[in-house]
């Protein structure tokens, strides 16, 4: 481990405590799966900004903005 | 103004949002709370050399482990919903936001990639030292990553230290300190996490207690329950401490808020304080809109008018007074109030319009309209006094129920110290199961919390400039109310699985393993 240099020390710290987890790995694929559900569906499909997906520059969203917050009944 | 709003949009967004947060909330005070009882463990270990010291750390660093790991990234869809439902409440806030949520992401990932992995992986690899230093790391940097959103949060509830722009319909901070050291933020960080730590010391005792109910890992259990009595006690009573300052904070910046904590109606010099109380309904007023009594309820005399202004005899507004305004005590009518604000909202108009014309000279004028009138902005979006009052049900019984469950666990934390120096803990059979059920009660105070500070402060986003109704996305009602169901079904599935691996570690107990 001596020779190592510190990247290569780094790198086996992280490889080492990876290989010898056990509830860890199940942990892992929770937030894996979580973390795809919520990038790859969820912002995806059910979360787009809506500003930015509906206007094509900030001068157009503080209009919209100003249009909502000062439209009369 | 307020017929002009999809309302079932509104609620949608709302139940989302509240749902979300809600969720969210259920993993994040263990994290922040369990941290540091492991840290206390783990530095007891370091101290003494003794290995039983560093089973039982490892032991609550597995629990610690499977909250984590569920929890994280929930918060996540709050900033996607910031996004998608409440656009022009994310446009209006501008930047006071964003540099708190940055700075947030930047101290969660720094920690949680370096020091995390250190207290997972370190054992035997990296010196006692350094591995208790990253375990204190852990729980300082979780709790100081809470605090940037507290801090945003705080804003919403007292908005100080920023600049309305008219140009763009955005806030520009400006004073960042006067934002990060706010009153409000200062409080309700402290107060927040403190209830984290109380709510991480039940957790401890009651896993602990089960481990004595079943004469199991005693020496673990004792000693845990050590920790987390002491821990919980001092936490439990900063957590009273920080819950009477907020109060005070509430009282003179949110005082219908207050109002509703109480239930109080009608303003008193040297009000009293409802102890334990149930709101009367009569057929005459089934909406709770002018509550005259309680069905019962204990009142501690003067103590309301000390806890809001610091004066026994003080005076303190009820919903009445705030919204039919009081002059002898100097409080603006509502209808005042909603005055101003549609000429604050007229002014932006104006000034809109003469900008586009070109005309500076209107511009000017109707730019110091709208400074002028500003800090009453959001009434303007009203027009019936009534709309500005919170549901007074849920904010009293939940303000209530946090209060009284707050206290329990004072007490709960004091008796269970006692017996264990008198060493009698083990044949307290029924505190021990009064010790189990009480971990969701303390998660019932912490939700309650949040119910109190969020219901409470409704109609406003941020308090007096933005009304909820307001702040939401013009988008289908019926998208959200899909992207509702599916985030139930999404987090109860997160919340079955962490208690189902929670539990059957629980019940496998500490690993047992040899050397220091």
């Amino acid at each position: 481990m001596r020779d190592r240099n510190i990247l290569s020390r780094v790198f086996y710290f992280y490889y080492d405590g990876f290989k010898s987890m056990t509830l860890g790995k199940t942990l892992w694929l929770i937030i894996l799966i979580k973390v795809f559900i919520m990038f790859a569906v969820l912002k995806l499909f059910f979360f787009p900004n809506f500003l930015n997906s509906n206007f094509d520059n900030d001068k157009e969203r503080g209009n919209y903005v100003i249009e909502q917050l000062t439209k009369q009944p | 103004m307020t017929e002009t709003f999809d309302f079932a949009l509104v609620n949608w967004s709302r139940g989302l949002f509240a749902l979300t947060a809600m969720y969210h909330w259920l993993f994040v005070p263990l994290t922040l709370g369990l941290a540091y009882i492991m840290a206390i463990m783990e530095t007891i270990y370091v101290k003494t050399g003794d290995p039983h010291w560093k089973k039982t750390t490892k032991f609550w660093m597995t629990l610690f482990g499977i909250n984590f790991a569920i929890g994280i990234a929930t918060g996540l869809i709050l900033e996607f919903e910031f996004g998608t439902n409440w656009s022009n409440y994310s446009w209006f806030v501008g930047d006071i936001f964003g540099a708190p949520l940055a700075i947030e992401g930047i101290f969660a990932f720094f920690i949680e990639s370096t020091f995390i992995a250190v207290m997972y992986f370190g054992w035997n690899k990296v010196s006692k030292k350094f591995h208790l230093l990253s375990t204190w790391l852990v729980a300082f940097g979780a709790s100081l990553s809470a605090l940037w959103i507290l801090v945003a949060n705080a804003w919403m509830q007292d908005p100080v230290g920023m600049l309305f722009n008219p140009d763009t319909a955005r806030n520009e901070m400006g004073n960042f300190w006067e934002v990060f050291l706010s009153p409000m933020a200062i409080n309700k960080f402290l107060h927040t996490i403190s209830s984290a730590y109380l709510l991480a010391s039940v957790f401890v005792i009651g896993v602990s207690a089960w481990y004595l109910l079943k004469k199991r890992e005693v020496l673990l259990a004792k000693r845990s329950i050590l920790v987390a009595a002491v821990f919980g006690i001092i936490t439990a009573g900063y957590t009273i401490v920080t819950g009477d300052g907020s109060a005070s904070l509430v009282a003179k910046n949110q005082p219908m808020k207050f109002a509703a904590f109480e239930g109080l109606y009608h303003g008193k010099t040297g009000a009293g304080l409802v102890a334990v109380g149930v709101l009367s309904q009569t057929p005459e007023d089934p909406n709770y809109e002018d509550l005259k009594e309680f069905y019962f309820k204990i009142e501690i005399p003067n103590l309301l008018s000390y806890l809001a202004f610091r004066d026994f005899n003080a005076f303190v507004p009820g919903v009445r007074d705030l919204l039919e305004g009081n002059e002898e005590h100097g409080i603006m009518a509502a209808t005042e109030k909603i005055k101003r604000g549609k000429i604050a909202i007229n002014a932006l108009a104006a000034y809109q319009h003469a900008k586009e014309a070109g005309d500076n000279e209107k511009a000017a004028e109707a730019r110091r309209v709208l400074d002028e009138n500003f800090q009453y902005f959001g009434y303007g979006y009203f027009d019936d006094p009534k709309e500005l009052v919170p549901s007074i049900p849920i904010t009293f019984y939940s303000f209530h129920l946090m209060v009284a469950l707050g206290f329990y666990f004072f007490l709960l934390m004091i008796i269970f110290l006692w017996l264990l120096y008198k060493d009698r803990l083990e044949k307290a059979k029924t505190l021990l199961r009064i010790a189990i059920f009480s971990i969701p009660l303390a998660y019932i105070a912490s939700q309650s919390g949040w119910i109190t500070a969020e219901v409470g402060r409704q109609p406003w986003v941020i308090q007096d400039l933005l009304p909820t109704m307001v702040a939401v996305s013009h988008i289908n009602a019926t998208t959200v109310q899909v992207t509702f169901w599916l985030f139930a079904v999404l987090f109860t599935t997160l919340m079955i699985a962490e208690i189902r691996i929670m539990t059957k570690q629980i019940k496998l107990g500490p690993k047992d393993e040899g050397g220091k």
